[in-house]
């Protein structure tokens, strides 16, 4: 089980604690009929699901009730760091690896 | 060599030391007319009706591991055709009829055993749904019936149908054809019955990137062991297709996530038939060995870790305890994980791609075993003619820009 750091409580919290909201970042079209049936099946149904440093979304359900963002590493599980929504993606220096 | 009752008796009586090897452990050759990523069941299964029922013989599998050590080897073989769609149901019953004669058709035993699966209901949503599955089967010519929970339980005699249960069982669903087969088994067999049609399974090969000429088309793989030229490449790598399509640019409509399994000390025989939970993400069934297999969740989330929270399994165990009480002082010998391929439809894309030459098989998530045989069998028609097969027709990859999705997501819950 992960242990998530909510930023908006600043607490370290078990899993199951939160609820996962996929993949962070995909941003909705202002106005989805103006947009292409391709650029709306990339919002909707394409997903990067790397092997790797993945940014995703969680959902604080059983605490604050706020969504949070976290940078994870998809083979070790670590997580890298968490922030809140609207801020920046961060940038992992890969060099350093992920130590699990 | 061929299996028959005269070789056992024969290798019986000289001490079992003249069975040769099934497949031989070809050097890769500089280029193939199609080359297969991925020596699971499927790529496997494609390889072999490529080379038997089309002619093209000069096929290579390359398999970063060992073949069968991915999800083939890991799941808990679960067989049944009782899909809601019509789609659906054209695709996994055309795998069942092809498991009712694989025995014969690979002369090798994959222990297929139609044993029956039985699929609890355990609220009134769950209830109306399996009905309404009932009769879409019955329409369409595909075996399923509804129990009382009397008759469940008569059916698989440790069920508890105690109404008080938190989850109680208020009927069930039965698929009298449906069962296991034995997975290592059926991609054993299918190793076998290529190689000896002369396809080149090469394991221990990781394939690295994807080459393409100028003009878009591919030319052949990078792998851990040199470039391999090919004609035209296969994509069937469940839980990693992601990785490998994002080597040819495509980004696809998947997310991988562990799913684990678990198995039991060995018992006498208690159980006859497969029982499934959706409802509450558990399985269970017995192995000829007597251990009871179970099948439990995925984790919440993407990972390629090829292991599970511990939470997904003890929640799985619960549901077990509660559901055969019989299960509640048995030791669970070995649990483990899979990584696999979830669409947002849950339906499999079999079919091309943006890219010339390039093919993929992929999005069998959680359910693809059952599929192993018709998936090969259609995919292997597809690369074939370059132009999908009637029964793969509607699983493209471009549904998803379409709208046209394959919706079993509704219909089958997460598991399958
Ligand atoms: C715990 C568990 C239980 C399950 N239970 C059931 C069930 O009861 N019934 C059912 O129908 N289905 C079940 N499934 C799903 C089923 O196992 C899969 O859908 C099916 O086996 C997929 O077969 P495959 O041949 O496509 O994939 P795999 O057997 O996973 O084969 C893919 C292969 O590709 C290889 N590969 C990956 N990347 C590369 C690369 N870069 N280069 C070379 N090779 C590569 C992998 O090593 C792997 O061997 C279960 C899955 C799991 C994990
Ligand atoms: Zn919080």
């Amino acid at each position: 089980m992960l242990q998530i750091r909510c930023p908006w409580c600043g607490e370290d919290r078990p899993e199951i604690e939160f609820r996962y909201a996929g993949e962070a970042h995909v941003v909705r079209a202002r106005l989805p009929a103006d947009e292409s049936d391709a650029a709306w099946a990339e919002y909707l149904y394409l997903r990067t699901n790397p092997k790797g440093w993945h940014a995703e979304r969680w959902h604080h359900v059983h605490g604050c009730g706020r969504f949070l963002n976290a940078i994870r590493h998809t083979v070790t599980d670590r997580i890298a760091v968490t922030y809140k929504p609207g801020e920046p993606r961060p940038t992992i220096d890969d060099q350093q690896g992920p130590t699990p | 060599m061929k299996f028959s009752f005269g070789t056992l008796l024969k290798e019986a009586l000289s001490g079992h030391r003249g069975w040769p090897r099934q497949w031989r452990e070809p050097e890769p050759k500089p280029a193939y007319d199609v080359v297969i990523v991925g020596a699971g069941g499927h790529g496997l299964a494609t390889a072999y009706y490529l080379a038997k029922e089309h002619g093209i013989r000069n096929v290579a599998v390359l398999e970063k591991g060992w073949l069968g050590g991915g999800n083939t080897g890991r799941n808990t073989t679960i067989i049944r055709s009782n899909y809601l769609c019509e789609e659906s149901e054209a695709l996994y019953e055309h795998a069942m009829k092809l498991w009712e004669g694989l025995a014969i058709e690979l002369n090798y035993n994959v222990m297929y055993s139609p044993r029956g699966v039985m699929m609890l209901a355990h609220n009134e949503h769950d209830v109306r749904i399996f009905k309404r599955h009932v009769h879409a089967n019955r329409l369409a010519g595909i075996d399923n019936e509804w129990l009382d929970p009397a008759e469940a339980k008569g059916f698989c005699p440790i069920l508890n149908i105690d109404s008080r249960l938190r989850h109680p069982v208020l009927g069930a669903a039965l698929q009298r054809r449906g069962g296991v087969a034995r997975h290592d088994a059926v991609a054993w067999g299918y190793a076998r019955g290529a190689d000896a049609l002369g396809v080149d399974i090469i394991q221990g090969c990781e394939v690295t990137g994807i080459r393409r000429a100028p003009s878009g088309e591919v030319t052949g793989v990078e792998t851990s062991r040199g470039f391999i030229g090919a004609g035209k490449i296969g994509v069937v790598a469940a839980g990693h297709t992601s990785v490998i399509m994002a080597m040819a640019g495509v980004r696809m409509p998947l997310e991988s996530f562990p799913l684990q399994a678990l198995v039991s000390e060995p018992v006498k025989p208690v159980m006859p038939c497969v029982v499934m939970s959706n409802t509450i993400h558990a399985y269970m069934s017995q192995s000829d060995k007597g251990e009871l297999v179970i099948g439990a969740g995925t984790d919440a989330y993407v990972s390629y870790s090829q292991t599970g929270g511990l939470h997904v399994t003890r929640h799985t165990i619960e549901a077990i305890a509660e559901l055969f009480p019989v299960t509640r002082r048995l030791r669970m010998l070995r649990s483990w994980g899979g990584i696999v391929d979830v669409t947002p439809d849950r339906s499999p894309i079999i079919g091309r791609t943006p890219v010339p030459g390039l093919y993929v098989n992929c999005g069998w998530g959680t359910g693809g075993f059952k599929a192993t045989p018709g998936s090969g069998h259609v995919f292997a028609a597809t690369l074939a003619r370059d132009e999908p097969h009637p029964i793969a027709a509607p699983f493209t990859l471009d549904r998803f820009v379409t709208g046209r999705l394959i919706d079993e997501a509704a219909a089958a819950a997460v598991s399958h």
